[in-house]
C-alpha cells in the first residue's frame, strides 16, 4: 500500500514537471501551445546532448537550459504570437490560430531536432536505487520529484505573494479586466509565456534521466500535460499539482491492482469524469 | 534584343545541360520510405536509414550497378512516412507515378510491409521485407508475389526464446517460474500469445502475465509486480522505449532472475551505451556473429560511411537485402522489374548474412535470440545461422 503511494507521488512529480508550463501558457497567455511536448524533448535532447558529448552533469544543464529556454520562448511568443494576440478579436479566434501555429512550430522543432539526433536519447544518469519506507526508487525520480516539489511551491508562492504574481494572476482571469486596473498585460503574457517555457524544458531535462525519449515523442507529453491543465482548472497552478498528485496514484494503483494494461483507460476514465461533473475543472472558476 | 540574346543564351545553356546530363549513365532511381519522425522513427533510424545510406555509397564508389554493358549509379529518393501507414501508401504512389523509381527499399515494420504491398505490388516492384514478423508468411506470399520475407516468423522468434528457457530448466539452472509482460500493441499481443501456448506446452508456468501501454511512462509498477510473482525467468515482448524502461527498473529493483530477456531494440547499440555492464547478460531479439569476417567488414564499412555503430540484428538482414536487390538486378541485367522478381525468386545470393535462397519467398536464415556478452551482443539462437554462442545466465545487475 505505502508502495503505491511512494511510486504513485513519484509519478505524480513527472506529471507535474510536464504540466506546469503549461498551465502558464495556457491559462495566462491564452496560447493552446501544441509544441509543449517538443520544447519538454528539446530539453531533454540538450541533457543526453551534454552528457555524451560533454560529459556534463544532467543537472549542471538543468541550469544552462533554463534561462536559455525563458529567452528563446520569450522570442517565440514576441514574434511569433504577439501578431496572432493582436489580431484575434476573441479567445476562441486566438485559440484557433494559436493551435495551428504552435502545431507547425512543433513540426519545424522535431525537425531539428532530428537534424541533431534521430535515434534514442538513451543514457541514465544516477540509477541508483534509494530505500524510501521500504520502497525502492531510483534516485534520479527523487530529484526530479524533489524539483517538481520547488518548482511548483515557488510558483504558488510567487504568483500569490508577490506583485508581478499578482498581475499574472490577473490576466489569468481576465485580460480586459487586467488591462484596465493598469497592467500591462502584453508583458505579463509574454512573461508567463516564457517562464512555461522554461519550466517545461527543465522538466524535460529531469525527465531524460530516467525516461527514453527520441525526437518524435513529445506528441505523448502534450496530450498528457493537456489533460492535466484541463483537470486541475486552466490557469490554476494548485489546480494542476492536484491533478498530477491524482493521475499518478490511480494509475499506480491501477498498475499494481489491476493491470498495468488498464492506466491509460483509468487516466482516461477520470478525465472524463472530471469533464462531465465539472467542466471547468478542480479548480477553475466557472465561467459567468 | 538584348532580352533575346540572353533568352537564346539561356535556351542554349539548357539544351547543353540535357546534352550532358543524358551522355552521362542515367542513375538507377531507388525509392526508400521509412519513418524518420513518429513512433518507429527511432528504430528506422538505427537499422533502416544508415544501411540505405551505406549501400548507395558503396555501389557508387564501385561506379554503380553493372546493366546492359554500362554502369549505372543509384539515386535513392527517400520520403519520411511519419510513422503512418496512410501517408507511407501516398507516398510509395508518389515514387511509382511521379518520381518514377525503378526499385524500391521494403518499408520498416511490420504492418507497413503488409500495409504497402498492394500498391508497390501494383506496380511490380519487388519487396525484400526485413523488419517484418509475421506468422501469416504463406498466406502473404501468396497473395502478393513480390513481397519477400527475411527476418523469420514469430513463432520462430518465441521458440528461440522458449528453447533456452527448456535448456535452462534441464540443465537445472532455472524452475518453471516465467514472468512475461508485453506492450499492448499488435506486435506485443501477437507474440505473447504465441508464447503463452509455447511456453505452456512446454510445462512452465507464467506466474505473472500482464500487459502495458505503449508508451507508459513509469514501469515500476510493472517490474514490482514482476518481481512479487518470484520467477527465475523474465521475458518482455517489448519496444524500444520500454525495453530501455524495463531494464532501468530491473536494475532499480534488482530483479533477481537468471534468464532476462527484452524483445526489440535490446540488440541497439544504444542500450549498452545507456546501462553499461549492468546489462551483461541480458538477451534481446536478434542477434549476429561479429566474428564472421563478413559481418565484421561491414560492421566497420557501417560505421566508416554512416559514422553510426550498426546495431546487432536486422541491421546486417537490412543491408542483405539491399545486396540481394543488387546482385537481382546485376545478375538479370535489366531494370525490368518482372524479370528481376523472378530472378530474386529462383537464385541463390552472396550476402553478408552468407548464401541466401528463398523458398515461397521465404529466407529461412537469420538469428532470433541474442545476448550481450562483455560489450557485444551475440547470436545464441538462430536459424541456418553459424556461430551462436552458449547461453550465459544473468546474475545480478552489477
Amino acid at each position: 500500500m505505502l508502495d503505491i503511494v511512494i511510486s504513485g507521488l513519484l509519478l505524480s512529480g513527472t506529471y507535474a514537471l510536464v504540466a506546469l508550463g503549461l498551465n502558464l501558457q495556457y491559462g495566462v497567455s491564452r496560447i493552446m501551445n501544441l509544441a509543449n511536448g517538443e520544447m519538454l524533448v528539446l530539453g531533454a535532447l540538450a541533457a543526453f546532448w551534454m552528457f555524451t558529448v560533454g560529459k556534463l552533469n544532467p543537472y549542471l544543464t538543468m541550469v544552462l537550459a533554463a534561462p536559455l529556454a525563458f529567452v528563446g520562448n520569450w522570442l517565440i511568443y514576441r514574434f511569433l504570437l504577439r501578431p496572432l494576440v493582436s489580431r484575434s478579436k476573441n479567445q476562441g479566434q486566438l485559440e484557433v490560430d494559436s493551435i495551428l501555429a504552435t502545431f507547425g512550430m512543433s513540426f519545424i522543432l522535431i525537425g531539428i531536432m532530428i537534424s541533431i539526433e534521430g535515434g534514442f536519447f538513451a543514457y541514465k544518469y544516477l540509477s541508483i536505487p534509494i530505500e524510501i519506507l521500504g520502497t525502492k526508487a531510483s534516485l534520479s525520480r527523487i530529484v526530479a520529484f524533489a524539483v517538481a516539489c520547488c518548482i511548483g511551491l515557488a510558483l504558488y508562492l510567487w504568483l500569490n505573494r508577490s506583485r508581478t504574481g499578482m498581475a499574472v494572476r490577473a490576466v489569468a482571469v481576465s485580460p480586459q479586466s487586467a488591462l484596465l486596473v493598469g497592467i500591462n498585460v502584453p508583458k505579463i503574457s509574454a512573461l508567463a509565456f516564457a517562464l512555461g517555457g522554461a519550466i517545461t524544458a527543465v522538466g524535460g531535462v529531469l525527465i531524460s534521466t530516467f525516461i527514453t525519449l527520441d525526437a518524435s515523442i513529445g506528441v505523448i507529453f502534450t496530450m498528457k500535460a493537456l489533460i492535466i491543465v484541463i483537470m486541475g482548472g486552466v490557469g490554476d497552478t494548485r489546480g494542476v499539482i492536484i491533478a498530477a498528485v491524482i493521475l499518478g496514484l490511480v494509475e499506480t494503483t491501477v498498475a499494481t491492482l489491476i493491470d498495468p494494461g488498464l492506466t491509460l483507460a483509468a487516466a482516461y476514465l477520470i478525465f472524463l469524469a472530471i469533464l462531465l461533473f465539472r467542466p471547468q475543472g478542480l479548480f477553475g472558476r466557472k465561467p459567468t | 534584343m538584348l532580352r533575346r540574346d540572353l533568352l537564346a543564351l539561356a535556351t542554349g545553356a539548357l539544351a547543353l545541360a540535357t546534352a550532358v546530363s543524358v551522355s552521362a549513365q542515367t542513375p538507377i532511381k531507388i525509392g526508400s520510405v521509412a519513418p524518420k519522425t513518429g513512433a518507429l522513427a527511432g528504430g528506422a533510424v538505427v537499422t533502416q536509414w544508415p544501411n540505405v545510406e551505406l549501400w548507395a555509397a558503396q555501389v557508387n564508389e564501385r561506379g554503380g550497378l553493372n546493366v546492359g554493358g554500362e554502369m549505372r549509379p543509384v539515386e535513392v529518393i527517400e520520403y519520411d512516412d511519419k510513422t503512418n501507414p496512410g501517408e507511407h501508401i501516398k507516398l510509395a504512389q508518389r515514387l511509382a507515378t511521379q518520381d518514377k523509381v525503378d526499385f524500391v527499399v521494403a518499408p520498416y515494420g511490420t504492418g507497413f510491409n503488409i500495409a504497402a504491398a498492394p500498391v508497390y505490388g501494383k506496380f511490380g516492384y519487388p519487396m525484400i521485407a526485413v523488419s517484418a514478423i509475421t506468422d501469416k508468411v504463406e498466406e502473404l506470399t501468396g497473395r502478393y508475389d513480390n513481397l519477400f520475407f527475411t527476418l523469420g516468423t514469430t513463432t520462430a522468434f518465441v521458440t528461440g526464446v522458449r528453447d533456452i528457457l527448456v535448456e535452462q530448466r534441464e540443465a537445472g539452472n532455472i524452475n518453471n517460474r516465467v514472468a512475461m509482460v508485453n506492450v499492448a500493441d499488435a506486435f506485443g499481443i501477437e507474440l505473447a500469445d504465441v508464447a503463452r501456448t509455447l511456453f505452456t506446452d512446454a510445462g512452465f508456468e507464467l506466474v505473472y502475465d500482464k500487459s502495458y501501454p505503449l508508451g507508459t511512462p513509469d514501469l515500476s509498477p510493472v517490474m514490482k509486480g514482476a518481481k512479487a510473482s518470484n520467477p527465475t525467468s523474465f521475458i518482455a515482448w517489448s519496444y524500444p522505449p520500454d525495453s530501455f524502461g524495463l531494464a532501468q527498473q530491473a536494475i532499480i529493483e534488482d530483479l533477481d532472475v537468471s534468464i532476462y530477456y527484452s524483445a526489440v531494440a535490446t540488440s541497439f547499440p544504444a542500450f549498452a551505451g545507456a546501462y553499461g555492464s549492468k546489462i551483461n547478460n541480458v538477451l534481446g531479439a536478434g542477434g549476429t556473429n561479429v566474428d564472421d569476417p563478413k559481418i565484421a567488414e561491414y560492421r566497420a564499412a557501417h560505421e566508416a560511411v554512416t559514422g553510426k555503430v550498426a546495431d546487432y540484428w536486422a541491421s546486417a538482414n537490412t543491408y542483405a537485402s539491399l545486396q540481394i536487390l543488387e546482385q537481382a538486378i546485376e545478375g538479370a541485367d535489366t531494370t525490368d522489374r518482372a524479370v528481376v522478381t523472378q530472378y530474386i525468386k529462383e537464385n541463390a545470393f552472396d550476402t553478408v548474412m552468407g548464401t541466401i535462397t528463398f523458398e515461397d519467398n521465404f529466407s529461412a536464415k537469420f538469428w532470433s535470440v541474442g545476448q550481450w556478452q562483455d560489450g557485444v551482443f551475440r547470436g545464441v539462437k538462430g536459424t541456418n545461422v553459424d556461430g551462436a554462442v552458449d547461453v550465459r545466465l544473468k546474475d545480478g545487475w552489477d
